[in-house]
């Protein structure tokens, strides 16, 4: 699908193999090309998520009509990615506030590191892994601090876990666009394989006192972000995560340490820990009052809202693509944090009828899971819609169902589903009045 | 909330093992499920795990005092020092208005600091998005403020003012949002006795899955 979005002039134009031989190709990363034309055409390695200003799109490459002509480019430090692919996190240069996972340009369930979306409260702090170190104290026996290569010693598991911020959706729900990508609609959730430490284990060395029920977990950022987190989720399946997808963790998502809370709004996984107390009550900070909070249309204020609800999303096809008559697969992404996503249903009329999607990847705990659904388009306007059903029977509620319960001002956990509406002539909009 | 039964073990290996198991086991909240064919295994039997691994070294009481500066809803943690408002509206000119504004409404993307209930809408949330939610009309406890500015605010220096300081901006705060007349004193034993008018509103989530959108 990636070719037919694109306008015609940004097809890969045809080269003769003279223009390849005489230079004029730009070969994106080819050394023999850059010796042929004495030219330095060295893919610049992408800027940091946090640089600015945004840099300015690279020009298409010119590739050669046949690379098996001419040899190819040596290998690097980092394995790039092809030239043709420039996936990136947005907005960048935030400091305070969140940068965006590129969902409508993944497959499968598991984010690339680099692009696992980032929320920041005051910046990403710089931490020497060898100056780190983890404090565990309060109502214990044995208040304990660990350093990194301390905490690598304990049995490990590794499993993947979604992380999704408590305020994924907003603007959509706010400000709604029919020019949003997936990626601005949904794509402050991410998924991972995450290595670490059970926190119960840690909690075993220092002797938790009896009857506490709560811990205080804080980072060791500009923000001293803050959750208050019941015992009872750290005794059981919460982790102190050091690596992700195979490596340490990302600097923006926490490095060298973050908590890792399995199914809960992704504020709580707090980054960068370096502070656990045990506490006699929950702490009420901030981030846990004044934010994170559910008004209701009673009038309360609903605390503790953990959990995430079931969701779903279609990234393909999604704003900017374009389709044509004929058969195409419509896939995306389902999650929900209580446990594993049972059924994800398409409707390709709108929402009267309804499909089962195959779910194209184990439904995995807390996970993210790809769902996919062929679809043959006839070339009359029409939405697109998809709905994740979890294996407690809660079912992703529609948009005015959300608004009813929720209300029109609600400011955390958007799960209601999400709508892409197809225009005569093939293009895909964000479906704002689902 | 109940109490959880399992911290009650603190040391011994066999209920660590359960705790370790429970923790590769567990699935979402009040949901026992099975373990589909695709998820992994747990590692292998920790029946030789030992009741302490040992590592780490013990956290002085003056190393944890240096990290902990969180304040709960009964007071505890606010340190000595006391503050007005009067004397707070030096310390928020000086040090907050630049990026909340010299009446707290707000710089984007610093939110609005002050702004209390109003009469005829007093609960907006739900129905007004962006609807400025302050300590005098959205926050259940005056405790969290001095918290969080004490370790987070300023945002360009944070944990830059002295504990004098913060009661003196937070006084400043209560007062400018109605809740605290301007002359009162601040300390550690009138500031969590400070009522805030939300506080009732306050309930605790008991979503648990299943089929109703809550």
């Amino acid at each position: 699908m990636s070719d037919s979005k694109k306008p015609a002039n940004e097809q890969t134009p045809r080269l003769t193999r003279r223009q390849v031989l005489t230079g004029g190709a730009a070969l994106a990363g080819g050394a023999m090309a850059s010796r042929l034309t004495g030219q330095s055409i060295q893919k610049p390695i992408a800027p940091a998520a946090t640089a600015s200003p945004p840099p300015a799109p690279m020009a298409r490459p010119i590739a050669p009509v046949d690379a098996a002509l001419i040899p190819g480019a040596p290998s690097g430090p980092l394995g790039l990615r092809s030239p043709y692919e420039n996936p990136s996190l947005a907005p960048i240069g935030v400091t305070t506030g969140s940068t965006h996972t590129p969902l409508q340009e993944l497959q499968g369930t598991i984010t690339p590191s680099d692009l696992h979306f980032q929320r920041h409260h005051n910046g990403i702090p710089l931490i020497d892994p060898e100056k780190w170190s983890l404090t565990v104290h309060g109502l214990v026996d044995k208040p304990l601090t660990l350093s990194l290569s301390e905490l690598k010693r304990f049995p490990s598991i590794t499993r993947p876990y979604f992380i999704e911020c408590s305020g994924n959706g907003r603007g959509a729900y706010r400000a709604p666009k029919k020019e949003m990508t997936a990626q601005e609609v949904d794509g402050l959730t991410s998924n991972s394989e995450w290595t670490g430490v059970p926190v119960s284990l840690v909690l075993r060395e220092v002797g938790v006192k009896r009857g506490v029920e709560w811990m205080l977990a804080e980072g060791g950022d500009a923000a001293r972000m803050a959750r208050s987190i019941p015992m009872e989720k750290m005794m059981g399946d919460a982790l102190l995560v050091y690596a992700q997808n195979g490596e340490p963790l990302r600097h923006g998502v926490g490095y060298p340490v973050r908590l890792l809370l399995p199914g809960y709004e992704g504020n709580m996984s707090v980054k960068w820990l370096r502070r656990l107390e045990a506490t006699p009550r929950a702490t009420f900070t901030r981030n846990e009052t004044a934010k994170y909070t559910d008004p209701l249309a009673d009038g309360t204020v609903r605390y503790f809202s953990f959990v995430l609800d079931a969701k779903s999303i279609i990234t393909s096809p999604s704003y900017p693509a374009h389709v044509t008559a004929g058969w195409w697969p419509v896939n995306g992404i389902a999650w929900t944090g209580r446990g594993r996503i049972t059924r994800v249903e398409v409707s390709t009329d709108g929402g009267t009828t309804w499909h089962d999607a195959q779910l194209q990847t184990p439904s995995l705990d807390r996970s993210h899971v790809r769902f996919v659904h062929m679809w043959k388009w006839d070339g009359t306007p029409t939405r697109l819609l998809s709905r994740a059903t979890d294996e407690t029977g809660y079912v992703q509620p529609t948009l005015a169902e959300y608004k009813r319960v929720r209300g029109p001002g609600t400011d955390y956990h958007f799960n209601a589903i999400r709508a892409w509406d197809v225009m005569a002539d093939g293009g895909v909009y964000f479906g704002v009045d689902a | 909330m109940k109490r959880p039964r399992v911290n009650a073990v603190a040391s011994s290996g066999v209920v660590a093992c359960i705790l370790f198991v429970m923790a590769c086991n567990a699935a979402g909240s009040g949901a026992a499920t099975a373990r589909s064919a695709s998820q992994p295994e747990p590692p292998a039997t920790p029946s030789a795990w030992p009741d302490t691994y040992a590592l780490g070294h013990a956290a002085s009481p003056e190393s944890v005092a240096m990290l902990d500066t969180d304040v709960d809803t009964t007071g505890a943690g606010l340190p000595d020092g006391h503050g007005t408002a009067v004397e707070g509206a030096l310390v928020y000119a000086a040090k907050c208005a630049g990026c909340h504004g010299a009446k707290g409404q707000g710089i984007p993307p610093s939110p609005v600091l002050i702004q209390a209930l109003v009469p005829t809408d007093s609960f907006p949330w739900a129905t007004k998005p962006g609807a400025p939610k302050t300590v005098g009309n959205y926050w259940p406890f005056a405790t969290t403020l001095y918290g969080y500015i004490r370790h987070s605010m300023p945002s360009s220096s944070p944990g830059s003012l002295s504990s004098t300081e913060v009661y003196q901006v937070v006084a400043f705060l209560l007062a400018e949002n109605g809740i605290l007349a301007h002359d009162a004193v601040l300390d550690a034993k009138s500031l969590p006795a400070v009522k805030l008018p939300m506080r009732g509103r306050l309930v605790i989530d008991t979503r648990r899955g299943g089929a109703e959108v809550r």
